[in-house]
């Protein structure tokens, strides 16, 4: 019964207007910026490092190089802040979590396309 | 005033806000309460008091002396009884309290309950000391220690009161000020932004501003 009410609680905040995406695709997501009165849509593209947690705490990782220097940013999956998520990208990866992308430039950090699901 | 409610801790998770912010919030399961007493100033008992019931358990676990109690209130027995000294609502024997008849959303609360029991602990989890704070130096096996607990022949004695280690936890608290950020009224429910004393499943109660 406990645990019941807190998965009805986590349930009221799950959106499924969200496509599936997995660590190694890339990803455009349309970011919610309040400045003062205005708001406005702010796009962050980059590679999912890892997902992390689970139910409504669920967050991902995305990693750019912008400028010659990474830029990391770490989103919660259920924010309402998220307007919308572009999956550019499907990537074959061999593990979930890539870290290891970030001691990677150039060539190396490329990633192969997945073809088949 | 003391107005208030029983509840049971479910455990904790986050929502998201209006604004879109993720905050963390206290899961309560609270009501239905049953009004099991009514004591008035001008009763036999001489104070102004509403006593609540809340969480169903078995007859035969029950007292008789207990059985009769809750009967008077048209009852079932009930896990644990409370008493709110000068409650700011009327409430009649044996009336279903329910979250929404007190509590809205945005309103301050204070929640009351019986911390988890952490046993024996050193000053530096009970009291916050920050240990003897060097390896070296002479400082062998101190790291977690107090240091001093006073002076020598005067006064010959360490002064009562000292803080040292003990038993932590297992005791009433009360949080107060925490900001009602959802109710539902399907379920029993409440949130509150932030933790609450106590273990999942542990009894708390809610008190009105």
């Amino acid at each position: 019964m406990a645990t019941d009410l807190l998965n009805v609680v986590e349930a009221t905040q799950y959106r499924d207007d969200l496509p599936d995406f997995e660590s190694g695709d890339t990803v455009n997501v349309h970011l919610r910026v309040v400045e003062g009165e205005k708001e406005r849509i702010q796009q962050f593209e980059g590679v999912v490092l890892s997902t992390n947690g689970a139910g409504s705490g669920r967050t991902f990782t995305v990693r750019k190089v912008s400028g010659g220097i990474g830029v990391e940013r770490i989103f919660p999956l259920h924010s309402p802040r998220i307007a919308q998520i572009d999956v550019r990208r499907r990537g074959r990866v061999r593990r979930s979590k890539l870290y290891y992308l970030r001691d990677l430039s150039g060539k190396a950090a490329r990633i192969k396309e997945r073809l088949r699901q | 005033m003391s107005t208030g409610i029983i509840g049971k801790k479910v455990g904790m998770t986050s929502v998201f806000d209006d604004e879109g912010n993720n905050v963390p919030v206290t899961v309560i399961e609270a009501g239905p309460n049953v009004v099991t007493q009514v004591k008035t100033e001008d009763g036999p008992d001489g104070y102004d008091a509403v006593q609540l019931a809340f969480g169903d358990k078995k007859e035969k676990n029950t007292t008789s002396a207990l059985q009769g109690h809750f009967a008077e209130a048209g009852a079932s027995p009930k896990q644990v009884v409370k008493e709110f000294r000068n409650f700011g609502e009327e409430v009649q024997l044996g009336d279903e309290l329910t979250v929404e008849d007190f509590f809205e959303k945005g309103e301050l609360v204070d929640v009351a309950g019986v911390t988890k029991g952490k046993g024996f602990q050193g000053v530096v989890k009970r009291h916050g000391f920050s240990g003897v704070g060097m390896r070296t130096h002479g400082q062998s096996d101190q790291q977690r220690h107090s240091g001093s607990i006073g002076a020598s022949a005067t006064p010959s004695r360490v002064f009562k009161g000292m803080r040292m280690g003990g038993r932590m936890g297992n005791e009433r608290a009360k949080i107060k000020n925490l900001e009602v950020i959802d109710i539902l009224p399907d379920h029993n429910a409440i949130l509150v932004k932030g933790s609450v004393p106590g273990p999942k499943n542990g009894f708390v109660e809610l008190y009105k501003k």
